[in-house]
């Protein structure tokens, strides 16, 4: 491991810029990385440090961009200079553009000024490859360092591990971070060979598997010994982009699944590949970013993270991509019209899940309110089912609702009907071209 | 039982007087009215004085029922929702008359609302934990907050947990109270008049980092207004700072001696109380 730069005489002259342009460029920079969360983290307040991450285990929204993105974290790139060349990149080494660089000092008041004011809930922070994957994160390191032990930050850190980084390097980081995430961005090997020739499937997956692994030790360490070191204790993330190599949804489900199984990952983030750059190899630049297809993903996502589905349940090699016109949970109950209607006072809470317009907390409060008394179907809106979807697929003491007629075709028809108020406006248009003429 | 309005000095304490006075009195109160203007109507009202030591056996009372009403009663009672009082009374007598179970059914009619009303408020607390925006005043944050429900007794302990070694206060424009926190002690009590102390450059400054970085964070090929609307409500909007009109990012006073943006120096140093600055909330002149 080679010996940690001292910042001040290693950044590079960047002109004059200050701290307000500095900002302005490697937050336009970071923009496109989709993880905004700040759950997971498990730090109480201590007397001498500044802020807890106690907000964790539900998310702390601090705002919403003018696109619908929840704002949690200063997300920012350490720097925007980057060595490699990932051509669907904004900061990838050929593309003309400004670059600027924070030094730790400005970096770390403009996170704890931030927090202080409660404008965030801690810091992201990414970084294009300045020099090679160790030198930057020894930079990232040095900033954390800083953060962590001169200005006594006791908020939330997300950081990123760059592919290619030295495992004591991604340790280091790992104990001053609560999270960590390794970004695989394209969804298959033969994208990454296309689009990013620096990275290789095996330089992300390592420090991914050191992660979950290092975690998994803290973990048992902490049972041992109370005060172990935690090591990211808010688990690792990742994000996959949408849209910008030919990859099927039921390809993307898959490897999702097994990032949730085998690496234990927290979240995977789905980004609607933005058309950045003109590129033979990459969709034309007019192209608009696949929103809806992004939008379905989030909810197979969930479908698998609290539901109980499967990849395979939803998608099949045949039928590889999601129907647009309904969401992935109404789209299984359509093919599975024999698992159905569901008894509200008898079936069970994996069974409840699977009815459309039955979420979580309407299955819980089924489960609580039928021990008083049998339930009626006037009673389930008022424990947050959503009928409009639900009242073709369940029974309350047998019975359906009132008068409720429909065919294979009008509850088809009926079912796109009752989500499109809930999509976001894009998605919605989107989805209008999809729509018959 | 004859019925009757009670009016009461529109504590919680004094809402459990009330409860209490109803048993005795065996009255079913039709409406409650704290101070500015009484329902007009047929029924007779009757002042009811708070008396700590009824209100406590009501509570207890409650609480040994059902823990989970106790809670909800405390709760309800900061809610807006409308004739709060009289919902919360409906379930205290079913409580003390039936017993617990019915609060299992989720849907059950009294219950319904009194429930509706608190998730509202626990949804309102939950945003302001994230919307409300502080600004440095010379070493003391404060902030100003706009909400339906009353959101302080809530947010108490997360802000005083979250800013323990600062000092700190957040008032609320609606109700016309304020939390004031120092070194390990908080306190809300209501304010009348209260005004914003001046905006020095340093805090300028940051209201104008942030902005940027606010405005920067959007991809604009993906703007959906209608999306951060559903997400985060106008109503917000007013006290947060990435909403406010240019002048808001101007300072209004000469710079303070206090704190200059060069870090660290910048920050108070933890453990010492920050040095006293033009921030304490005045009257209106
Ligand atoms: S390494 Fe990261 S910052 Fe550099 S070009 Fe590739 S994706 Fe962009």
């Amino acid at each position: 491991m080679s010996v940690p730069p001292a910042i001040a005489g290693a950044a590079p002259p960047c002109g004059e810029m200050d701290v307000l342009e500095k900002l302005t460029v490697l937050t336009d920079a970071a923009k496109y990385d989709a993880a905004c969360t700040s759950s997971g983290g498990d730090r109480r307040s201590r007397a001498g440090y500044i802020g807890n991450t106690t907000t964790a285990a539900a998310g702390c929204c601090h705002s919403f961009s003018a696109d619908g993105r929840c704002v949690t974290l200063l997300k920012v790139l350490l720097t925007n200079r980057c060595v490699y060349d990932c051509a669907y990149c904004v900061n990838r080494r050929s593309n003309e553009t400004v670059r600027a660089m924070f030094t730790p000092e400005e970096l770390a008041d403009l996170t704890v000024q931030f927090y202080r004011r409660n404008y965030i809930e801690g810091l992201f922070l990414s970084s294009g490859v300045y020099r090679s994957p160790d030198y930057t994160t020894e930079l990232m390191i040095r900033t954390l360092r800083l953060l962590r032990e001169t200005y006594r930050f006791n908020g939330y850190i997300h950081a990123k591990a760059i592919p290619g980084t030295a495992p004591e390097l991604v340790e280091q980081l790992g104990f001053l971070a609560d999270r960590l995430s390794v970004n695989i961005e394209l969804p298959s090997e033969a994208g990454l060979r296309a689009l990013a020739p620096d990275k290789t499937k095996q330089a992300i997956l390592a420090p991914m598997g050191q992660i979950r692994v290092r975690n998994q030790q803290s973990r048992e360490e902490l049972v041992k010994y109370r005060h172990a070191p935690k090591f990211a204790p808010a688990g690792q993330s990742t994000q996959l982009i949408v849209g910008a190599t030919p990859d099927t949804d039921f390809h993307i489900l898959r490897l999702t699944q097994a990032l949730y199984d085998r690496y234990r990952l927290k979240r995977v983030f789905y980004s609607a590949y933005v058309p950045v750059v003109e590129n033979p190899l990459l969709p034309s630049r007019d192209t608009k970013p696949p929103l809806l297809r992004e939008h379905r993903l989030y909810q197979a996502d969930w479908l698998l993270r609290f539901y109980g589905f499967r990849a395979e349940e939803l998608l099949e090699p045949d039928r590889p991509d999601f129907d647009t016109r309904v969401d992935p949970k109404c789209s299984w109950a359509l093919r599975h019209l024999d698992f159905f209607p569901v008894e509200v006072n008898r079936a069970d809470y994996e069974a409840l899940l699977r009815v459309p317009g039955v979420g979580v907390v309407s299955a819980r409060r089924i489960l609580v309110s039928r021990r008083v008394r049998r339930l009626r179907i006037e009673d389930l809106p008022k424990l947050g089912v959503v009928m409009k979807r639900a009242q073709y697929f369940l029974t309350a003491s047998g019975r359906m609702a009132e008068g409720l007629r429909f065919t294979q075709d009008s509850l088809l028809r009926n079912l796109i009907a009752a989500e499109r108020p809930a999509l976001p406006q894009a998605v919605f248009e989107q989805l209008s071209l999809f729509a018959p003429a | 039982m004859t019925e009757i309005i009670y009016e009461y000095d529109g504590s919680f304490e004094g809402f459990l007087s009330c409860v209490f006075e109803s048993y005795l009195c065996k009255e079913l109160p039709t409406a409650f009215s704290s101070g500015e203007e009484l329902p007009s109507s047929l029924f007779p009202v009757r002042t009811v004085l708070t008396d700590p030591e009824r209100a406590a056996r009501v509570y207890r009372k409650v609480a040994k029922l059902s823990p989970e009403a106790a809670d909800l009663l405390r709760r309800g009672f900061l809610t807006c929702l409308p004739e709060k009082e009289l919902c919360l009374y409906r379930l205290t007598a079913k409580l003390l008359e039936q017993g617990p179970r019915f609060l299992r059914d989720l849907s059950d009619e009294t219950l319904l609302p009194v429930l509706r009303a608190v998730r509202h408020l626990n949804g309102e607390v939950h945003q302001y934990k994230g919307f409300t925006r502080f600004s440095d005043l010379g070493g003391v944050l404060g902030g100003e907050i706009q909400p339906k429900n009353r959101v302080l007794p809530l947010l108490r302990r997360h802000f005083c947990d979250r800013y323990r070694n600062e000092r700190f206060f957040l008032y609320d424009r609606t109700h016309h109270e304020a939390l004031f926190y120092q070194e390990g002690k908080s306190l809300i009590c209501p304010l009348d008049h209260f005004r914003m102390a001046p905006t020095d450059e340093t805090e300028a400054r940051y209201r104008l980092l942030w902005k940027r970085f606010y405005d920067t964070i959007a991809i604009r090929e993906r703007e959906n207004p209608r999306c951060r609307m559903t997400q985060m409500p106008k109503r917000y909007w007013g006290t947060m700072t990435e909403f406010q009109g240019e002048s808001y990012f101007r300072p209004t006073a000469a710079p303070a001696g206090v704190s200059g943006s060069a870090a660290p120096a910048g920050i108070p140093a933890p453990g010492t109380p920050p040095a006293p600055g033009p921030s304490a909330p005045g009257s209106a002149p």
